[in-house]
C-alpha cells in the first residue's frame, strides 16, 4: 500500500550564531506512521522539529505539507497546517485547569464557553483511551497527566502530525506502555507521529521507520523491522561503540553509609520521606528507582545535609578508621569539616549545581573556594581541572572561559559530574546524571561511575532508565511516595518487577516481602 | 463619620484606578514600577488639556467636553508612557525594574515641567468632574454615601469590574494571564506575547493615568499638588494587598483611602504621628504579603513570569 507523504523537510539549514544546528537536513513522514528520530545530543533533532512547529525559522530549505511548500513562521502557522508538538519541557500554565490550557491560543469566532470545551475534551479522551479530568489544575497533576494534557492540546486543535520530544523521559515503564498504545491507536486513525527519543528499545518497539541524525545532518532512514540496536548506534555515532556496561563484582565492600528510619516532611507538611532505611557500601553502586518526585531528591538532599529530617539517623563510617559519624542535622559545611566527603549531582543542573553566567573555571572554583588562603582568586588550579574535564569528558565548548549557560544540556551535565568526581569523594551521589545525554556521553558517565566504584567509592545513583539501572547497579532500591517498596539485586531482578514496585500503592507495602526484598 | 467614608471612597478611587492599571500590566508579566510617574503624567496631561480647552473657548463651556477632553488626554499621555516602557522592555529587553524606576523619575519630571503652578482653571474644571446626580442631596445618608460622587468614582468601579470580568471570563483574559504566567507556553500556543504585553501595558498605564487625574480633579477639587507619585506607590502596594484581583481592589482601595486620611479625622495628633499614620497602608501590605506567602495558595500568587522578559530563541 503506497502511503502519502504527510510532511517533508528538504535541505533545511539552521544556525545559531556560529553553531550549525542543522545542515542540509531531509526528512519524510508518511500518513499513518510512527517515525522515530534518533541522534546524539546536539545532533539537531529538537531544532529540526522546532522549525516544523514554528518555534524557529529555518535559514534555508523548504517544508512541504501534503506535497505543497509552506511557510511556517510561528506556532500558529503550524497549527493551521495541523502540526502539533509536545515539547520535552511541558508548556503548560500551572495555575490553569487542563481545559484552560487546552483552549489556550485557539482563535475561533465561537463564544468562550468552558462547558463546551470540557465536553469536546472528554470526547477526545474517550476516542483514544486517555483518562483525565478537564477541570483539574496542572499544578495538582502527575507528570504523566501533564503529558496527557499536552497531547490533548494538539489533538483538540485537530492536529494530523504530532511531534513528541522525548515523551518517555519522565514516565514509568507502565505509563510508557500506555502512551505507546495510545500512539498506536492514533497512527491507526491515520495520524502521522514523530517521536524523538534516546532510548533504543523504545525506538525499536514503537516506530515504523527510524530517521538518524548526526551532527545536524540526516544520515539515513531505515525501516524498523529491518534494523537492530547495533546498526542504529553505529549510524548515530558514525562508529561502532561498545554498548555494554561492564559491571565488576564489588570488592571488599564495607558499610559506608547507614541510613536508618529517616522521615521528613515538605514545606506544606506532607510526608516526603517515610521511615527509610538502607545501607550504602563502599565499592558498590546502589541504584534508586522510582517515579519522578517520589522522594529521591529529598533523600539525597537529606544525606548531603540540605534537607531537615524529622526522624531517624544517618551514620557515616569514615574510610580510614571506620569511625561512625552522625550526619543528621548537620549543615553541608559541618559535614565537610568532619571529613565526610559527599559529592552531590543535583537533578536540576543549572539551578543547584552550576551558575549559568559564570564560566567553567569559576564553576570549578565553587567547589573549592574554601581552600584558598589569599584574598585574591587563584585561577590556575581550577583552570587545569577545567581543561582536564573538557578533554577527558569531551565537553564541546570553545574554551574553559565560556559561560556554562551557553553550553548544550549534555555538556553542562558533563562539567557538573566531572567536577563532583574530581573532588575524590568517598560517597558519590548522582541524581539523573545522564538525563538528556546522548548514548555516547551517557556511557562516558557510566564508566566514570564504575571507575569510582572500583576505587572503593560508595556510589548512589538515581536513574530513570530501568535498563541502565539493571545493567549498572549492584543493588536497586525502589522508592514510591517516600517509602521504600523494595531493594532488589541488580543482577537478578527483572524490569517488570521494578516497575510494579515503583507504582505499587503504598498501602500494600506489607506484602512486599518477596525474596529479593531485604 | 459619613464625611470620612465619602472622603475615603473618593481617595480610594484614585488608588483603584492606579492599581487596576498596574494589575492589567502585571497580568501580562510586566512589573511596571513606572506607575507613580505614569499617574503624574496622566494628571498633568489631563489638567493641561483642560487648561487649553478653557483658554480656547473662554465662556461657552460644554460640560461634557470639559470632562471628556481631560480624560482622553490623560489616558493618551499615560498610555504613551506605557508604550515607552514596553518598547524598552519588550523590544529592547531592558530590565523591567530599572525601566520602571526610570519611567517614574521621568514622569514626575515631565509633570512638574508641564504644570509649574496651580491654576484657577483647574478648580473651575474640577466642578464638572465632581458634579453629582442632582437628586443625590434629597436622599439623606444613602444619597451621600452612594450617589454624591463625581464621574470618576463610578468610572473607576466600572473599569475594575470590567477588568475583573475580562481577566477571568473571556478568552482575551485567559490569553493575557497565560502570557504573564508562562510566556513560552503562550508563545508555543500561538499567542503573540509581545503584542499582548504592549497592549496590556499601554491600556494599564492609560487607566492608571486616569487615577492621577482623578486625584487632582476629584479628590483635591482641582488644587494641584506635587505628591501624586506617593499615591502611585500605594496603588502598586494595593495590587499586592488585593492579590491581583481588581474586584477585591474596590474594597481594598477604600480601606487604603481610609487609612491614608485617618490621621486628619482623628484629632489630637502631632505632625509626626500623622506621618506614622500614613504608613499604615504599607504596613498592611507587608502583613498581607507575609500572610499570602506563608499560606502559599496558588490563587493568591503573583503571575509566575512577573518581571521576566521573554525572548523566544533564548536557551
Amino acid at each position: 500500500m503506497a502511503k502519502k507523504i504527510a510532511l517533508e523537510c528538504r535541505s533545511i539549514t539552521k544556525t545559531f550564531g556560529s553553531v550549525v544546528a542543522n545542515n542540509n537536513c531531509n526528512l519524510e513522514v508518511m500518513q499513518g506512521e510512527i517515525l522515530a528520530i534518533l541522534g546524539e545530543n546536539g545532533s539537531g533533532k529538537t531544532t529540526l522539529m522546532n522549525m516544523v512547529a514554528g518555534i524557529y525559522f529555518p535559514d534555508e530549505g523548504q517544508i512541504l505539507i501534503d506535497g505543497e511548500e509552506v511557510v511556517i513562521s510561528s506556532p500558529k502557522d503550524a497549527f493551521n497546517y495541523k502540526i502539533g508538538m509536545i515539547h520535552q519541557h511541558f508548556k503548560l500554565v500551572d495555575v490553569f485547569t487542563a481545559s484552560e490550557n487546552i483552549v489556550l491560543g485557539i482563535d475561533d469566532d465561537k463564544r468562550f464557553n468552558m462547558k463546551a470545551v470540557n465536553k469536546k475534551v472528554i470526547e477526545i479522551t474517550q476516542r483514544y483511551g486517555f483518562i483525565i479530568d478537564p477541570e483539574k489544575r496542572i499544578c495538582d497533576m502527575s507528570v504523566s497527566e501533564k503529558q496527557t494534557v499536552e497531547i490533548l492540546k494538539v489533538l483538540y486543535r485537530g492536529a494530523d502530525i504530532l511531534i513528541l520530544d522525548e515523551p518517555t523521559a519522565v514516565l514509568t515503564p507502565q505509563e510508557t506502555e500506555k502512551l505507546f498504545s495510545i500512539l498506536r491507536r492514533m497512527r491507526d486513525d491515520g495520524k502521522s507521529i514523530i517521536i524523538i527519543t534516546h532510548k533504543m528499545h523504545e525506538v525499536l518497539s514503537i516506530s515504523d521507520r527510524v530517521a538518524v541524525l548526526r551532527k545536524g545532518e540526516h544520515v539515513a532512514t531505515v525501516n524498523t523491522p529491518e534494523t537492530n540496536e547495533a546498526e542504529l548506534t553505529e549510524l548515530m555515532m558514525g562508529k561502532k561503540i561498545d554498548l555494554n556496561i561492564k559491571r565488576s563484582e564489588p570488592k571488599n565492600s564495607k558499610d559506608r553509609l547507614v541510613v536508618s528510619n529517616i522521615s521528613s516532611v515538605n514545606e506544606e507538611g506532607r510526608p516526603v520521606l517515610d521511615n527509610i532505611s538502607f545501607t550504602a557500601r563502599s565499592g558498590e553502586i546502589l541504584g534508586i528507582a522510582g517515579i519522578a518526585g517520589s522522594g529521591q531528591r529529598e533523600l539525597l538532599e537529606a544525606i548531603a545535609g540540605l534537607h531537615k529530617l524529622t526522624d531517624g539517623e544517618i551514620i557515616y563510617y569514615t574510610p580510614e578508621e571506620n569511625k561512625p559519624e552522625n550526619l543528621r542535622d548537620k549543615t553541608p559545611i559541618q559535614i565537610r569539616d568532619l571529613g565526610v566527603r559527599l559529592s552531590f549531582v543535583p537533578e536540576d543542573r543549572l539551578g543547584m549545581g552550576l551558575v549559568g553566567n559564570m564560566d567553567i573555571i569559576d564553576n570549578m572554583m565553587l567547589r573549592s573556594y574554601r581552600k584558598g588562603h589569599s584574598f585574591f582568586l587563584k585561577r590556575r588550579e581550577p583552570k587545569n581541572l577545567a581543561d582536564r574535564i573538557i578533554k577527558d569528558l569531551e565537553v564541546v565548548t570553545p574554551n574553559a572561559n565560556t559561560p556554562v549557560r551557553n553550553l548544550s544540556g549534555g555538556n553542562v551535565q558533563k562539567v557538573l559530574v566531572g567536577r563532583e568526581i574530581a573532588a575524590s569523594p568517598s560517597v558519590l551521589m548522582a541524581a539523573y546524571p545522564v538525563r538528556g545525554l546522548d548514548v555516547n556521553s551517557s556511557y562516558t558517565i557510566y564508566n566514570l561511575l564504575n571507575n569510582q566504584k572500583e576505587n572503593g567509592v560508595a556510589v548512589i545513583f538515581v536513574g530513570e532508565d530501568l535498563d541502565v539501572l539493571l545493567e549498572l547497579c549492584d543493588r536497586i532500591l525502589v522508592i514510591n511516595s517516600g517509602k521504600i517498596t523494595g531493594i532488589v539485586d541488580g543482577r537478578t531482578a527483572v524490569k517488570d518487577e521494578i516497575g510494579l514496585l515503583m507504582t505499587k500503592s503504598t498501602s500494600l507495602e506489607e506484602d512486599a516481602d518477596g525474596k529479593e526484598v531485604q | 463619620m459619613l464625611a470620612f467614608l465619602v472622603s475615603a471612597i473618593r481617595l480610594g478611587m484614585t488608588f483603584l484606578l492606579g492599581s487596576t492599571g498596574e494589575t492589567i500590566a502585571e497580568k501580562s508579566g510586566h512589573l511596571n514600577l513606572g506607575i507613580p510617574g505614569v499617574m503624574c503624567v496622566g494628571a498633568s496631561c489631563g489638567c493641561f488639556a483642560e487648561y487649553l480647552y478653557f483658554s480656547a473657548v473662554k465662556t461657552n463651556i460644554v460640560p461634557v467636553l470639559a470632562v471628556i477632553i481631560p480624560i482622553v488626554a490623560a489616558f493618551i499621555g499615560a498610555a504613551f508612557m506605557g508604550l515607552m516602557f514596553s518598547f524598552l522592555t519588550v523590544t529592547l529587553r531592558a530590565n523591567q525594574n530599572v525601566t520602571g524606576l526610570a519611567i517614574t523619575t521621568l514622569g514626575v519630571g515631565i509633570s512638574n515641567y508641564m504644570i509649574d503652578e496651580t491654576s484657577t482653571i483647574f478648580t473651575k474644571g474640577s466642578k464638572y468632574f465632581t458634579a453629582s446626580l442632582p437628586f443625590a442631596d434629597d436622599l439623606g445618608w444613602f444619597g451621600e454615601l452612594f450617589l454624591s460622587y463625581g464621574i470618576f468614582v463610578y468610572l473607576a468601579i466600572a473599569i475594575a469590574l470590567t477588568t475583573s470580568f475580562v481577566l477571568s471570563k473571556t478568552k482575551v483574559g485567559l490569553h493575557l494571564r497565560s502570557v504573564g504566567e508562562n510566556p513560552a507556553t503562550a508563545d508555543a500556543a500561538g499567542i503573540n506575547v509581545s503584542r499582548y504585553r504592549y497592549v496590556a501595558t499601554c491600556i494599564g498605564c492609560g487607566v492608571a493615568g486616569l487615577g492621577g487625574l482623578s486625584f487632582i480633579m476629584d479628590y483635591l477639587n482641582g488644587n494641584w499638588e506635587y505628591c501624586i507619585d506617593a499615591i502611585g506607590w500605594l496603588a502598586i502596594a494595593l495590587v499586592i494587598f488585593t492579590v491581583w484581583k481588581p474586584n477585591l481592589a474596590i474594597i481594598g482601595s477604600i480601606i487604603f483611602g481610609a487609612l491614608y486620611i485617618a490621621s486628619t479625622y482623628i484629632t489630637g495628633f502631632g505632625f509626626a504621628e500623622k506621618e506614622l499614620f500614613k504608613m499604615l497602608p504599607y504596613i498592611v501590605t507587608i502583613i498581607v504579603l507575609v500572610f499570602t506567602s506563608i499560606r502559599n495558595k496558588k490563587d493568591s500568587q503573583p503571575p509566575a513570569a512577573l518581571g521576566l522578559n521573554y525572548f523566544r530563541e533564548e536557551r
